[in-house]
């Protein structure tokens, strides 16, 4: 059986979240001390040997993005964002680590701080999440009393703080461009890209954007390097992913395994299986931004890299376990009306082409099978269509569940017989 | 949360730097602690004057997201959350028996001031959908009984 390997959330569940001395004696703020004694170059080094991407669903490594950000000007002012605006439905990782470890989050933004020379730092995290704000604020105050953060931190000479800022309940702000708007107090309309923002990101500065599991493994990387972290999971996705498990399951919840696990053994041996002796019909990979899954890929390894070769995504870790009970176009449904009301208005193929495939799936059901087969593929057309001319993600997203479900459950989808 | 005066008001924005990024910050705070959790004409000008920066803006920000209003609200908000994970285990029913037992529609504040409904994005709750949020208390696994335990509590 299938067994949990905790990295990010090492000390989830083991240390009190309130007590910095608790985070200290479990190796805590160790690998800042040891940051503080390389090189810069040293800690983004370190990261990109270690293969780490980025967890927040996109991917992209880790240490690739530090380096740059940390090269592309030497004396200029430079910030350290941790993106904590979790918002992908079938997502809740982010809010365990600050709930249940703040520390190890506040460590790794430290370390990414230094090792691209930021003074100032910010979590953005979304407002609805109370206690992660207050558990965070409460770890940044003790860090301070500490002097982890603040001016000369342990008498390195490298000054750093950071402040949380509060999200207000948009979707599209946990995009790492409109978060930056959000940030600088505006409404959350996404920028064009490029310019990245390693180049031009909070007040046009260079900044370093990182989701909160992410900065998460940094001190364990820095304390036991690179080549320990990479002899775990999978080839070109190293390390550990933490999945959260919703949906129809007996025991639904988020489990921190290596990305070499399968899909199988997620839903089996740390699921417990489908609720009610009912059978396995589809999972939802990623969340809303999401793949569907069907039965047939029950052993593909969780890595980015596994799951794209099978023309599926990783995302967020989210994974929605669907019954055979269910009706997947009722599923599609609702995610569809997500992607309708997160919409920003911005650029119209996302403001056009989010109402027009919701309304176009609404009476889907109602269909003969010609007209199902005619109408999906439309849907299909619009949203490549939007894929391709969207300003961002989000108008870039509903082709991911919608070519899924046509491509994994087409007979399901065009039979009416239910 | 005692009586709401403009004392109050400049007490809040006192303790934020006159900088443009502080506004979300600003808007949460005073809209917790308003009675009617919301922000007011009168607030938006105050804001405004406070970051200098136009009226139109405050209220472009405040209209944008989700989690603020311009409109006044009940004494306990209830957010129910919407997203593809509760709505597939049961959130219709969760609002369905929410919105008959207060007495209003999805979006409307109870007679007395005491609950206002809506419905929000996923709250990150989604395995222990479905669920919502009273204030800034997040509840899960909800049943028509555990729901009428709760509207008990406050």
């Amino acid at each position: 059986m299938a067994k949990e390997v905790r990295i990010a959330l090492r000390n989830s569940g083991v240390i009190n979240p309130e007590s910095i001395d608790e985070y200290i004696t479990a190796d805590g703020y160790q690998a800042l001390r040891k940051s503080l004694r390389s090189s810069q170059s040293g800690i983004y080094d370190e990261i990109i040997e270690s293969g780490l991407r980025g967890r927040g669903g996109a991917g992209f490594p880790t240490g690739t993005k530090e380096k740059t950000t940390a090269l592309i000007c030497t004396d200029c002012e430079k910030y350290v964002v941790c993106n904590a605006d979790e918002g992908e439905p079938g997502t809740f990782k982010d809010r365990v680590i600050m709930e249940t470890d703040p520390h190890s989050l506040i460590e790794g933004m430290i370390i990414a701080g230094y090792s691209i020379n930021a003074t100032r730092g910010f979590v953005y995290i979304r407002g609805e999440y109370a206690l992660s704000i207050e558990r965070v604020q409460h770890a940044i105050n003790k860090a301070r009393e500490y002097k982890f953060l603040g001016t000369n931190i342990l008498g390195s000479g490298f000054d750093f703080d950071i402040e949380i800022r509060r999200g207000a309940g948009s979707y599209l702000c946990g995009e790492e461009l409109t978060l930056l708007e959000s940030l600088e107090g505006k409404r959350g309309y996404p920028r064009i890209k490029p310019p990245y923002p390693a180049e031009k990101g909070l007040w046009g500065k260079p900044t370093l954007i990182n989701n909160v599991e992410t900065l998460a493994n940094f001190p364990p990387i820095i304390l036991n390097g690179a080549v320990w972290y990479k002899s775990i999971g999978t080839d070109k996705s190293p390390g550990t992913k933490i999945f959260t498990l919703s949906g129809d399951l007996c025991n639904p919840g988020y489990y921190e395994t290596p990305t070499s696990i399968t899909l199988r053994e997620l839903i089996y041996d740390f699921g417990g299986g489908i609720r009610n002796g009912k059978k396995f019909k589809a999972a939802l990979l990623g969340g809303a931004a999401g793949t569907f899954a069907s039965e047939k890929f029950l052993d593909v390894q969780m890595g980015y890299d596994k799951l794209k070769e099978q023309g599926l995504t990783l995302g967020s870790g989210a994974i929605v376990v669907i019954d055979e009970t269910r009706d997947l176009i009722e599923t599609l449904e609702s995610i569809l009306k997500f992607f309708k009301h997160e919409s920003c208005g911005k650029c119209i193929p996302c403001r056009i082409g989010t109402t027009q495939i919701y309304h176009d799936i609404c009476c889907f059901n109602e269909m003969s099978a010609i007209d199902r087969d005619k109408t999906y593929k439309n849907i299909l057309n619009q949203a490549e269509v939007m894929a391709k001319t969207s300003l961002c993600p989000l108008g870039q997203s509903p082709i991911l569940p919608l070519k899924s479900l046509w491509q994994n459950f087409s007979d399901y989808l065009v039979s009416t017989s239910k | 949360m005692g009586k709401w005066t403009c004392l109050m008001v400049d007490e809040i924005l006192k303790k934020f730097p006159k900088s443009k990024d502080y506004l979300l910050e600003i808007l949460h705070e005073l809209q917790n602690n308003d009675p009617k959790q919301y922000i007011s004409a009168e607030n938006i000008k105050a804001i405004a004057q406070h970051l200098n920066i136009c009226q139109s803006q405050v209220y472009g920000v405040v209209g944008y997201y989700s989690m603020l209003s311009a409109k006044p609200r009940g004494k306990n908000l209830i957010r129910v959350c919407n997203s593809p994970v509760c709505k597939m285990i049961g959130s219709e029913h969760t609002i369905n028996h929410l919105t008959k037992k207060l007495k209003i529609q999805l979006g409307d504040t109870t007679a007395d001031g005491k609950f206002t409904v809506e419905e929000c994005e996923c709250l990150g709750n989604c395995s222990q959908a479905p669920s919502l949020m009273i204030n800034s208390k997040l509840y899960g696994n909800l049943t028509s009984e555990s729901l009428d335990d709760l509207l008990k509590e406050f």
